[in-house]
């Protein structure tokens, strides 16, 4: 293992957030607290409990995930994207390490972000709403791998990309829509009997239930379906970026 | 001395079909510097990149320091440093940070005093903190230069390094790559500046539709591809060259006041004296004679010529 090309590639990512902290920090909690207004506090409060929870703390959790997974995925696909397009990868393909370093150091430095992202909002969330977490290592726990998995996505996404309407495209056509129809703001309960089982198939739905679930201790699906869900999610990630570095798909001419 | 990098028969057809490199073999020796000729297209780039590791070879072998470049590619790429024929760089980033990143991405643990001479070395030292976006063109070719030596390579590749880089810096890069290879590093650089290859290389390789034409000892190959001329000022100017003298092909200035004649070095008999007898004899008066000799630039140009022929 080359520990110091992960160092290096971790520390470089790092300070491009560094540099933009105030950025980084002002508009996730600009816009949690928008959130937080209209929804829980203009809506929420002609709104029922869901699953005996004050629907204000209920879409913490869910905004949480809308967050951190669009973060995730704009700073990693972006992370190696950039390089790509100022040319500076020659260096990364050009040096003595490996795909899983290369991974570690860009996917780590990505998911860092969006997990100091997310822990921002969760403290904007305080501001607004009571808030007892139930199971807080779960919770962690589940940041964590959903930044991770997140991360991993956005790197392949950065990859494939050749352009930046194409860096933009996959968030906002595919990644937006899932999330926002993965009960990021509503209990999968509440939909028509049809609509519960096409939802079945966004996987963003495992996510934000079994974070709902160590917030609340209630979850639309099981606990161990969602972490395999997301086990398998990540897996998948790995594999597939492996078999990018292997053939030297979209970076090696 | 032995061979450090050794490419056999390698050839690379990129996606597009279009074949780059169609057979190319070299050996590069432990200590020299050796320049890379020839015009655009050539294959220049695409030669270094494979070697590197940025483009994947088609078929063929290339091995540094005995060891396969994709097997071993860790041992390998950890003694190489390459500077980009394009500017690449991280634009908001500091030049010593950006040196830094190289070094650890090399694998080498961190050696600030070593990093504050490379930049000393490349009169870069003033600049260290200031962003890259905010450096001109030939600090930020400097840069690159840098960040290539940041972990004290043993092989350095350099891709037209004085492209953009003013005639004082340019000298000082000599004197940089000369203080390398006062170190024992290999060097392998590509111009088009043929007065560069012709001050600093001890071997010059011409490559010209994606192979090696040619590889030779500098010196050896101007003496052996050499020609000089002799240019002959007559007191009075002539109107055509006597018949006498047709046998020398000589050729004349078109005010009439000049001939020159143009001789191999290498030749047993190079005619001289038999010419300025005739001369005499044909009642030419000379007013001057001089001799020029023929640059690395004249013989680069022939033998592309002769493999476009
Ligand atoms: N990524 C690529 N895809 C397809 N063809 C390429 C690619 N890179 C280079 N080529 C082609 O390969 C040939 C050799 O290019 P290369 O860059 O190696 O030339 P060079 O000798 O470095 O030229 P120059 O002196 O202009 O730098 C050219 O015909 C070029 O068009
Ligand atoms: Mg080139």
């Amino acid at each position: 293992m080359n520990f110091q090309a992960i160092a290096a590639i971790y520390t470089f990512e790092m300070a491009r957030f560094f540099r933009t902290l105030k950025q980084s920090f002002i508009s996730p909690v600009l816009s949690t607290s928008l959130y937080f207004v209209v929804f829980g506090t203009a809506i929420g409060s002609r709104m029922e409990a869901v699953d005996g929870v004050d629907y204000g703390a209920f879409i913490v959790p869910g905004l949480i995930m809308l967050s951190v997974m669009t973060q995730s995925i704009s700073n990693a696909s972006f992370g190696i994207y950039f390089p790509k397009f100022i040319g500076t990868i020659y260096e990364l393909l050009s040096a003595p390490v490996n795909f899983l370093e290369i991974v570690i150091g860009y996917v780590g430095a990505a998911a860092t972000k969006s997990l100091f992202i997310g822990l921002v909002i969760l403290g904007t969330a305080y501001l607004f709403v009571d808030l007892d977490i139930q199971h807080p290592i779960a919770m962690m726990s589940f940041l964590l791998l959903t930044c991770l998995s997140f991360s991993l996505l956005g790197f392949i996404i950065g990859i494939w990309a050749g352009n930046f309407e194409q860096l933009n495209l996959v968030p906002m056509l595919v990644v937006t829509p899932l999330v926002f129809l993965g009960g990021s703001f509503y209990s999968i309960s509440m939909l028509p009997e049809f609509w519960q089982t096409v939802t079945l198939f966004n996987p963003v739905v495992y996510l934000i239930s079994g974070f709902r679930w160590a917030f609340f201790g209630t979850a639309d699906v099981a606990i161990g379906i969602s972490l395999g869900a997301i086990g398998l999610f990540t897996l998948a990630c790995m594999g597939f970026i492996w078999w990018i570095f292997k053939t030297g798909w979209r970076i090696r001419s | 001395m032995s061979v450090i990098v050794s490419v056999q028969n390698v050839r690379k057809t990129y996606d597009g079909g279009f074949e780059a490199l169609t057979g190319a073999s070299l050996d590069i020796q432990e200590g020299e510097i050796i320049a890379l000729l020839g015009p655009n297209g050539a294959g220049k780039t695409t030669l270094i990149s494979t070697i590197c590791g940025i483009s994947s070879l088609t078929s063929g072998n290339i091995t540094v320091a005995g060891m396969d470049i994709a097997r071993d590619y860790r041992k390998v790429r950890a003694m190489i440093g390459l500077v980009p024929q394009e500017i690449a760089l991280e634009p908001f980033e500091t030049v010593i940070n950006s040196v830094r990143f190289s070094r650890g991405l090399f694998g080498r643990a961190k050696n600030e005093a070593y990093l504050d001479e490379i930049l000393k070395t490349l009169s870069l030292f003033d600049k260290k903190e200031a962003k890259v976006m905010a450096l001109s063109g030939g600090m930020k070719r400097r840069v690159l230069i840098a960040k290539a030596l940041a972990h004290e390579p043993k092989v350095l590749f350099l891709d037209e390094p004085t492209a953009g880089v003013d005639v004082e810096l340019r000298k000082d890069m000599w004197n940089t790559v000369a203080k390398l290879k006062g170190q024992g590093v290999t060097i392998i650089l590509t111009t088009h500046y043929i007065e560069e290859a012709e001050a600093i290389a001890d071997r010059i390789a011409v490559i010209n539709g994606g192979e090696i034409l040619l590889v030779e000892d500098k010196a050896a190959l101007m003496a052996r591809m050499g020609k000089k001329q002799i240019r002959i000022e007559l007191l009075e100017p002539v109107q055509e060259i006597p018949a006498k003298l047709a046998p020398y092909g000589l050729e004349l200035a078109p005010d009439g006041a000049g001939l020159t004649y143009a001789y191999d070095i290498n030749a047993e008999r190079t005619g001289i004296t038999g010419l300025l007898n005739d001369l005499q004899a044909a009642g030419l008066q000379m007013r001057d004679v001089q001799t020029q000799q023929s640059s690395l630039e004249d013989i680069f140009v022939d033998l592309v010529q002769e493999d476009g022929a």
